[in-house]
């Protein structure tokens, strides 16, 4: 039976970490996802056992990652946008020695210490690479705290199909607010073992070695082109979004995650007025919906892109145009969150002239 | 005894251990990692722990770690490899687990890993090798490298006042509870050959045990960047490093006992 329940977004993610039979957490405190920490060390090791360790620092948690996830094991980390930043040195040896592992980021305002408020500042950071070398993890961009919860057992069914690591991208409102949530029933914890782990050499096979390390030329050539063909199944297969009104729509918004949310009532209020607004939310960031957009630019007059930040997934959004509508930008920054109001304003103010 | 006869296999003291694998190693002539695998190689082979042990490589000269031993192992990023070895132990606690790693990785880059891997008494052997320099990069300065000691980026030899003093870090860890045993070892010897295969033995049956973390020094040398001949470079050892890094236990189960053993 589905239980129904008022969650804290960071909560009902652990919750849901739990359900999923994940078997470690590693992290380090920091706002505004700590409670992720402090939700496991109450009730996981308890209810299933499961490993969750405070390490020393962000380093340390990432790299205790790859060692659990090298054994071929369900396991993840979360943390905030400074602490991911330096996670990043470990998250390119995870991508490229291939170990599956979920990565949550509850982004806060930046650069720098910035500040504990919503953002959505790192979009270039979690879908363009990060750390060094070509590499890309998963990305999906939770907009509901159900979503927060949906979006675990989903990511780490990814991070094993593909052998990638995959992030769970949520901005700190969604960390931090409280909703209605459906949980699902607990999975089974996973126990078959995978072929490429490092949990001990039987007699019956070659030694398992997990490294990032491939000195020759060629041979570091070969796992790159293994590691772009595996990522360009993941964009031909794995691309989630959803549309809100866009069959009529003549402007479209492009947003993600709690943006898409506040877009929804935009449209909602536009309508009202009698513009044809829709609303265009990719899910997943990478694999990024490119044909979807593209298809779209041929029905509207224009799009707007409404983001937390400078304008980051809107080089994206013009990728995919390819120049055939304009494409304008709403952001604000520094953990300030746009209304449907400003957002409304900035359609009349760049569109409505055009459309009458 | 004529050649022939010394080479059947009745007269042999020593064999290829089953876990070291038939690969040429890329470590320089002279260089003390060729034993220390060698030796993990006999300790892991003499508990018949083959099949349940799991290393993490280190990055520096020890990278390859992997290419010359037949277990199961991780390549860790730069002085993360306790980190890597703590995911693996806790998830797997009834296996083997060490990590191998050398100066610049452990005592510099790596140090907070180290204390914090050391301090939660993490169920694993951790092989740090000390030879006072960088190796792999080409002969830079080791937290580890002595006072007045030359490398190219101390051309004119440490000098405590710019870089600092040389990092103990043995006796460091040794202070903290969560590591039970702990010890300085070389390898430029037959004697302390020996030495340090027992305190390998000694670690993996701690471990066994789940008697917390057991931290090995081999003190080592480096005949290549310390610009000398492999002979030369032990005889240094002898005269330089060990006065300065003496061997024995820095903590053990039966209490400290640090015995000198110059020239042995």
């Amino acid at each position: 039976m589905k239980e129904l329940t008022l969650m804290k977004g960071n909560e009902a993610l652990a919750e849901a970490a739990i359900r999923s039979g994940c078997d470690a957490y590693f992290g380090y405190p920091i706002t505004p996802q700590s409670e992720v920490l402090e939700y496991l060390s109450l009730h996981a090791a308890k209810r299933t056992g499961m490993v969750v360790l405070q390490a020393e620092s962000e380093v340390a948690a990432i790299n205790m990652l790859y060692g659990a996830g090298g054994t071929g094991k369900k396991v993840m980390t979360s943390s905030s946008s400074p602490g991911i930043s330096l996670m990043q040195e470990g998250i390119s040896y995870i991508a490229c020695a291939e170990i599956p592992c979920l990565i949550v980021n509850v982004v806060r305002g930046g650069p720098g210490l910035g500040t504990i408020q919503p953002s959505q500042g790192d979009y270039f950071q979690a879908v363009k690479g990060g750390g060094h070398g070509d590499y890309r993890l998963i990305v999906l961009a939770p907009s509901t705290v159900q979503e927060m919860v949906d979006f675990v057992p989903k990511a780490f069914d990814l991070a094993f199909r593909y052998r990638n690591p995959v992030m769970i991208l949520a901005d700190g409102a969604l960390g931090q607010m409280m909703e209605k949530v459906e949980l699902f029933e607990p999975i089974p914890r996973k126990t078959n073992i995978e072929p490429w782990a490092t949990v001990g050499k039987p007699k019956t096979r070659q030694r398992n070695i997990l490294t990032s390390l491939h000195i020759e030329p060629d041979k570091m050539e070969q796992i790159n082109i293994h590691l772009q063909n595996k990522y360009k199944k993941i964009q031909q297969n794995e691309v989630q979004y959803e549309s809100y009104k866009c069959d009529d729509a003549e402007i479209i918004l492009t947003a993600y995650g709690l943006v898409a949310r506040i877009c929804k009532k935009t449209a909602d209020m536009a309508r009202e007025k009698g513009i044809k607004v829709g609303v265009f939310r990719p899910i997943t960031l990478f694999p990024f919906p490119y044909n979807q957009i593209r298809e779209l630019a041929n029905k509207v007059k224009g799009i707007l892109d409404v983001e937390m930040n400078a304008g980051q997934m809107i080089e994206d959004v013009k990728l995919a145009i390819e120049g055939k509508v304009p494409v304008e930008f709403h952001g604000r920054m520094g953990g300030v969150v746009p209304t449907p109001d400003e957002i409304l304003l900035k359609i009349e103010e760049k569109f409505v002239g055009e459309l009458v | 005894m004529d050649e022939e006869n010394i080479c059947i296999k009745e007269n042999l003291v020593y064999e290829k251990p089953a876990t070291l694998l038939d690969t040429p190693m890329h470590y320089c002539p002279g260089c003390g990692h060729g034993v220390a695998h060698r030796l993990l190689a006999e300790v892991i082979d003499e508990l018949g722990i083959q099949e349940d042990t799991i290393g993490v490589a280190p990055v520096g000269c020890a990278v390859f770690a992997y290419n010359y031993l037949d277990i199961d192992m991780q390549e860790a990023a730069h002085g993360r490899a306790s980190a890597v070895a703590t995911g693996i132990k806790r998830l797997l606690p009834d296996k083997y687990v060490f990590s191998y790693q050398g100066d610049g990785d452990l005592a510099a880059i790596g140090t907070g890993e180290t204390i914090h891997t050391c301090n939660r008494g993490e169920n694993i052997l951790i092989v740090f090798i000390n030879n006072g320099i960088y190796g792999m990069t080409g002969g830079q300065m080791a937290p580890t490298t002595l006072v007045g000691m030359k490398s190219t980026t101390t051309p004119y030899g440490r000098d405590t006042k710019i870089m600092g003093n040389p990092l103990k870090i043995t006796d460091l860890i040794a202070q903290l509870p969560g590591v039970y045993y702990a010890t300085r070892c070389a390898v430029n010897t037959p004697n302390n050959v020996r030495r340090t295969k027992k305190a390998l033995l000694r670690s993996f049956q701690y471990q066994k045990e789940k008697k917390g973390l057991c931290f090995v020094e081999i003190v080592s040398n480096c005949p290549s960047n310390w610009k000398m001949t492999p002979l030369e470079s032990n005889k240094w050892l002898e005269e330089n490093m060990i006065p300065f890094y003496p061997l024995g236990d820095l903590k053990s189960p039966e209490g400290k006992s640090i015995k000198p053993q110059n020239g042995e």
